[in-house]
């Protein structure tokens, strides 16, 4: 990936920006709802570039750690969901609940924090 | 700057010249369609609302609901024959005349519109004054001597609907408790993306199937705040029957309860305007009996999980190209808010 700037999270700020202040005042009804999705789905994305690196990192750290055994994100994920159906964690509810609302937690600080918040 | 063709205009004189031969035959030649406008909400139906005036000068304000236009196919899943649970828009509009007759308020279904080679198919409705948006229902000052009756009164209106006998009804396909959570399940698995909190959702469930109850009814399939009309007295109607199903009735209370409607209001379970105790006192003067709380806790639970199989539905259904939006790509990511939700509820 270049490190030239705009960097690519700098241009989709920018695109945010575009859509924020030039296309939405200008347009209406459907059109306009579906601009302020489209500017809340660049606003995850840009979360997701500042923050999703270390939060897959933490999320890996936990899965080794619950299932004792060694993978990338999607195996081990894959792999819990198989030993969770199979009753396999049943003994360790505690250790999988706190990872799982983790997990949860860090899903929603990107697609949408406020939602974190009471009203929100 | 040259005007852009607005697409709802073209759709919407079509639609005039098919509402005015419709309508001719209901209320008589020369009856003129007016202020024909769809309404917004539901990419999935076409929703409109006119007045058709009669010759002698009377107005009748109707709405029609229809199936989309341009889009006929509704998503399938691998493993998952006929697809989602839902009824097709004559059984919607007979379910809703049922519904009245047994005493829960919902709009008059006076007649239907056939599928030919200029519609898809339909049912018209008259219609109703009052307010369907759930935020607005909880925050404006025009509702607050309705809101706090509203827990009670949507009690008594599934009481009514969940009472009418199985031989009155269309056919319509449905599934016991076990069924229905397979059914989300296989779903789930047809999108090949391992989740393990929706995961623990299922095992959480499997794991207490006794506490989901023994009935089983027509369900209304999407009874939440949003899907009810309200007027400054309270609750007037139950809209929007296209989710309609045979299942166990607890499923419509406790998706009352569900997080997602209750826009912030999270203090009162039911809607964001009520509490469980007032749901089943309505419940059981509706004449449904009396509901143990813990079954709406396990329908809660359940809701909480359906509505984040739901959003993958709709995030896959963007994704996978059967509709291509924005809006229904953003809602896939939604399912995050149900997963933290659910993962809440199971302490």
């Amino acid at each position: 990936m270049p490190t030239d700037r705009p960097t690519a999270a700098e241009l989709v700020e920018a695109v945010r920006e575009f859509l924020a202040d030039d296309v939405a005042p200008n347009v209406e009804g459907q059109l306009a709802f579906h601009t302020r999705v489209a500017i809340n789905a660049l606003a995850i994305v840009e979360r997701t570039m500042a923050q999703g690196g270390a939060m897959d990192a933490a999320e890996l750290a936990r899965l080794r750690e619950l299932l004792g055994q060694d993978g990338d994100l999607a195996e081990l994920n894959g792999a819990l969901s198989r030993a969770i159906r199979a009753g396999e964690m049943d003994g360790k509810r505690g250790a999988l609940l706190e990872h799982l609302r983790q997990t949860a937690q860090d899903k929603i600080a990107l697609a949408n924090p406020r939602y974190l918040t009471p009203r929100g | 700057m040259e005007a852009l063709q607005d697409p709802d205009k073209t759709a919407s004189e079509q639609l005039a010249a098919v509402l005015r031969d419709r309508l001719a035959e209901e209320y008589g030649t020369g009856t003129e369609i007016v202020a024909l406008v769809r309404l917004s909400g539901g990419a999935s139906r076409e929703t409109w609302s006119f007045d058709a005036v009669m010759p002698d000068g009377t107005r009748r304000p109707l709405i029609l609901k229809r199936d989309p236009m341009d889009r006929q196919v509704d998503k399938q899943f691998e493993g998952v024959p006929g697809g989602r649970l839902a009824v097709d828009r004559w059984t919607e509009g007979r379910l809703l005349q049922l519904a009245g007759e047994a005493g829960a308020p919902v709009p008059t279904v006076p007649f239907f519109l056939a599928k030919d080679r200029r519609t898809t198919q339909g049912f018209f409705s008259h219609r109703m004054e009052g307010e369907a948006l759930g935020r607005r229902i909880l925050r404006e000052d025009a509702y607050a001597v309705a809101r706090p009756k509203l827990a009670f009164q949507v009690g008594h209106a599934a009481a009514r609907f969940h009472g009418i006998a199985r031989d009155l009804l269309p056919p319509m396909r449905g599934l016991p408790a076990a069924g229905e959570l397979q059914h989300y399940r296989t779903i789930m698995d047809s999108f090949h993306q391992p989740h393990a909190g929706f995961e623990y959702g299922f095992r959480w469930l499997q794991e207490r199937l006794e506490l989901a109850g023994e009935r089983y009814t027509l369900n209304h399939g999407d009874f939440r705040n949003g899907n009810i009309l309200v007027n400054g007295d309270g609750l007037c109607g139950v809209l929007d029957w296209e989710s309609a199903h045979l299942g166990n009735p607890n499923s419509d209370l406790g998706w009352m309860c569900v997080r997602s409607w209750r826009y912030g209001y999270h203090d009162k379970v039911v809607g964001g305007f009520g509490d469980v105790s007032e749901l089943l006192d309505g419940y059981e003067a509706g004449g449904g009996g009396r509901i143990d709380p813990a079954e709406i806790y396990f329908w809660q639970v359940f809701g909480t999980l359906r509505w984040g199989i739901l959003c993958m539905i709709l995030g896959f259904t963007h994704i996978d190209g059967e509709q291509r939006s924005i809006e229904y790509a953003a809602i896939g990511r939604r399912a995050a808010e149900t997963e933290y939700d659910l993962l809440q509820l199971l302490e």
